[in-house]
């Protein structure tokens, strides 16, 4: 547990609407119980916004769902603390006075937009629930109402999006749903956990904007989970910095970005990237060259399946990679820039030509395929999906060497643990389950499977994406490290255009399956030509 | 050994859902103790003593045959323990050691106080058949055989069914297709002719059933592990063995299949019940097991041909409604223990 530095509660200006105080949460397991929430203060003013920051795992999710006891009594206790919102503790309330509160004075956003909506009813049924709840407003009551909240909210066509079903709009459509739904009772505080997380950059900042609006319309205060510092410097009136079940520093917005007190707060700070962009060196060789890669999906309609149309996933992308240096690809969701990551290593059916240090890759057939394979390896976004949980770390990285001919153990565990050391992790661990690392080591442990084969290519398909900040600059670091020491050509593939910079040499701009730019990395960030790139980097940039 | 606790601590936990579940937990332990003790049939129902002391040496009748004329008779038959005047002559120079049931399932009892079937007495404690064969010696062997052939049809249907449901669900495409309608047709065909036709061109035996049911009983499984591996194909982790450049034998048996096998092994108490309710029925027709073998679906027909002999079905009834009942528990508890949602 880490020091509390100064004074942890640090009140609003304004009178206090929620005050939380010495809050204690412990999970129920069997009859033990797990504490996960150490005494946490926090307070909330009226019209204002505390941004609560922690990386996963630090408690902030838990202490939010605790305000209006969302969960369930048989999973979570509360040993001690108080939650004081209006003068009453929402700890010590009966469920009918909690149902009261919650969606009335309290709304919440939540941070996955699929699956907080039902997908069975219609916008206007989901809406119109709350009306009728809080308000005892009839179906054809709320309609009317419900519509003027889609609007306010800024659907395009809110007639048409009233009586859609959550599957026919876009990710930033349904959080914008899920926020009419929370403030369609004009609540005096509104809970967003991580409401911008899951979407893309460009939408983000919709969202925020948005956000923003409604609270200064409203007069309502909010509490912003997230772990994203450049939205809190967006919108924070205060910050709380969450570590370990408690708050070690809350302290005004500025205040924190100049002055951090705590470490804690200082390495959470700390973690942005600084590096330029490298250069890129014409002289080396060409490791990968790719012509007129088209991956195409066909559209199958009627009893026959007769092909109607495509889905252009990949459509006509020149490209090459220089030995030792890395190409990054950027794009939002949809752009298809993990199917053209795939379909370089042939993993998915393409049209066009590859060369691999030239030899024509796209027409081996399945069996040289096979043997070609450990000359390019491919790390995923997800560490937890991509180790299967039934082996031990050892096998997982020695099961590449084994399919390509080195049959002596002694030997496969000889550079199975050389390899663990290169990725900085104890060999010593090598009969552990990957459930007993955390994100960023199973992320090392993925490196090691692929580079133990010693690839020349190597293609990240967001590799960093699902760790917290932190601890993707020490994945970055070790994948610049790992370039250096072995020559490795990397495609790295990623939305996040802040690690792109600081790894890439050159760097391409994906939208709708096409490149759109590219070029040395260090231009791009300089000067963006295409309308889209300057989008792209003023919304990743231009926060602050 | 602490390098495996992670599984280990996996299947500690399924075990101890399977306990939580005391149903199914003490269904367990009796069918294991029934099938257990069916196993010794013959020292438990037989009608040759487990031990025979003559003039001072010992003869074991279950083991080895004995003539007539080891105990001092007139004949170079085998000798027969049943009858009175063999067992007056080993009386005299010694003793003969019986199991509890004095009767295998085809020793047909000619000294029976009425007619057969005739109603329980104290020599067949739940009487005897038409042909006057002891009930109780019939259950206990019709039980083993009933199991016996269960398992046997559950592990190769599983085997063949996990197989199929593999290559169809890992290649998808037209492998699958094409699959997909063979055992739609396939399903389509009637078993009960089949084995009609078959009853008449060959003496069915226990390994021709099997050989027959199996041809048509092995789809169970396929759907399952099919979507088991359509759905763990696209797993990253299968994705990155892909890229490694493994073989497809490889990915299918050490990455997907153990996916699969939770599934697998939540069905197989159901599959076993299916199996022996398909024997018994096989029996019950006629189309089963030749004549004369114990069987629990013959003691049911002779219970529908005599409603006046009440003992003949009830027994078989509560045996079979016995059995099923305590494999339909234990799959509970086997999906209790295996499933993921009470896994925290």
């Amino acid at each position: 547990m880490s020091e509390v530095v100064g004074s942890p509660t640090n009140v609003p200006a304004s009178g206090s609407l929620l005050s939380i105080r010495d809050l204690r949460i412990a999970f129920r397991r069997g009859t033990e119980l797990r504490e996960v929430v150490h005494g946490v203060d926090i307070d909330i003013g009226e019209n204002e916004t505390l941004a609560l920051v922690g990386e996963s795992g630090s408690g902030k999710t838990v202490t939010a769902q605790s305000i209006l006891r969302l969960l369930p009594d048989s999973l979570a206790a509360y040993p001690a603390g108080r939650i004081e919102f209006k003068g009453h503790d929402t700890l010590k309330m009966d469920l009918p006075e909690l149902r009261a509160i919650r969606g009335d004075e309290i709304g919440m956003i939540f941070q996955e937009p699929m699956s907080s909506l039902n997908p069975l009813h219609t916008v206007a049924k989901q809406l119109g629930e709350t009306l009728f709840l809080h308000r005892g407003l009839s179906a054809s009551a709320a309609r009317p109402l419900s519509l003027e909240w889609l609007r306010r909210v800024g659907l395009s066509q809110p007639e048409k999006k009233l009586d859609s079903y959550p599957h026919q709009l876009s990710g930033g459509e349904r959080q914008r749903v899920m926020i009419a739904m929370a403030l369609a009772n004009e609540p005096s505080l509104l809970i967003a956990d991580e409401p911008t997380t899951a979407l893309d950059v460009t939408i983000q900042a919709q969202i925020l904007e948005l956000l923003k609006e409604l609270q200064r319309e409203l007069g309502m205060a909010v509490l912003f989970i997230t772990h994203n510092l450049e939205i809190v410097r967006r919108i924070a009136d205060r910050v709380a910095v969450m570590h370990d079940g408690i708050v070690v520093e809350t302290k005004g917005c500025a205040e924190i970005f100049a002055h951090p007190a705590h470490p804690y707060s200082k390495s959470l700070l700390d973690a942005e990237p600084k590096s330029e962009s490298p250069e890129p060196d014409l002289s080396r060789p060409i490791l990968l060259e790719a012509k007129e890669m088209r991956v195409w999906f066909p559209i199958q309609r009627g009893f026959m399946r007769k092909t109607t149309g495509y889905v252009k996933a990949v459509d006509g992308v020149d490209l090459s990679l220089r030995k030792g240096e890395t190409l990054g690809i950027a794009g939002e969701s949809g752009s298809g820039k993990t199917t053209l990551g795939k379909a370089l290593l042939r993993l998915t059916a393409s049209k066009g030509s590859i060369l691999l240090e030239g030899d024509r890759i796209d027409a081996l057939k399945a069996e040289e395929l096979r043997l070609c394979r450990r000359r390019m390896q491919i790390i995923f976004q997800d560490p937890f999906g991509s180790l299967n949980p039934r082996m031990t770390v050892e096998d997982i990285i020695a099961e590449g060497l084994e399919t390509h001919g080195v049959s002596d153990r002694a030997e496969r565990g000889r550079i199975v643990a050389d390899t663990m050391r290169d990725v900085g992790l104890d060999p010593e661990q090598a009969l552990r389950y990957p459930h007993e690392y955390s994100g960023g080591q199973r992320q090392r442990i993925a490196i090691a499977r692929a580079l133990v084969l010693r690839p020349s290519l190597l293609i990240l398909d967001e590799p960093t994406s699902s760790l917290d900040r932190t601890i993707q600059f020490q994945v970055i670091e070790l994948l610049k490290e790992l370039q250096g020491k072995y020559g490795l050509g990397y495609i790295f593939i990623s939305h996040d255009l802040k690690v792109l910079k600081s790894i890439c040499h050159e760097l391409a701009i994906m939208k709708d399956g096409k490149i759109v730019e590219s070029g040395p990395a260090a231009r791009i960030f300089r000067e963006p030509r295409h309308p889209y790139t300057q989008e792209l980097l003023s919304t990743a940039f231009g926060l602050n | 050994m602490k390098a495996r606790r992670g599984i280990s601590s996996l299947s500690r936990e399924r075990w101890r859902r399977f306990k939580a579940n005391r149903r199914g937990y003490v269904s367990l332990w009796i069918f294991l103790a029934l099938f257990g003790a069916s196993l010794f049939a013959e020292l438990l129902a037989n009608d040759l003593p487990l031990l025979v002391v003559y003039e001072g040496r010992l003869y074991f009748p279950v083991v080895s045959r004995y003539s007539e004329k080891t105990f001092g008779g007139e004949f170079d038959t085998d000798a027969d323990y049943r009858d009175p005047q063999v067992g007056t002559l080993i009386r005299a120079k010694g003793f003969m050691l019986w199991p509890p049931i004095r009767f295998s399932y085809g020793t047909i009892n000619y000294d029976l106080p009425s007619p057969a079937p005739s109603p329980p007495t104290r020599a067949n404690p739940l009487g005897t058949d038409d042909q006057g064969r002891d009930v109780l010696a019939t259950i206990i062997y019709g039980f083993r055989i009933s199991v016996l052939f269960g398992l046997t049809l559950t592990l190769l249907s599983s085997a063949v069914g996990v197989a199929a449901g593999a290559i169809q669900g890992y290649y998808g495409g037209k492998v699958d297709i094409l699959g997909q309608r063979f055992i739609e047709v396939w399903s389509g065909m009637p078993t009960l002719f089949i084995l009609i036709i078959l009853s008449s061109v060959v003496q069915p035996n226990f390994w021709w059933l099997l050989l027959i049911t199996l041809l048509f009983g092995w789809m169970n499984l396929v759907g399952v592990v099919r979507a088991e591996f359509l759905r763990a194909r696209n797993f990253e982790y299968v994705l990155a063995a892909r890229a490694l450049g493994l073989k497809d034998s490889r990915i299918i048996f050490r990455h997907i299949l153990p996916n699969a096998l939770v599934a697998t092994l939540t069905f197989m108490p159901f599959i076993l019940c299916g199996s022996i309710t398909t024997l018994t029925s096989l029996d019950f027709l006629g189309f089963g097991m030749p004549p004369g073998s114990p069987s629990l679906g013959d003691l049911l027909s002779q219970g529908k041909d005599n409603l006046q002999a009440p003992w003949l079905g009830v027994s078989a009834f509560v045996v079979l409604a016995g059995t099923l009942s305590l494999l339909v528990f234990v799959g509970e508890a086997v999906r209790d223990a295996f499933d993921p949602r009470r896994a925290s």
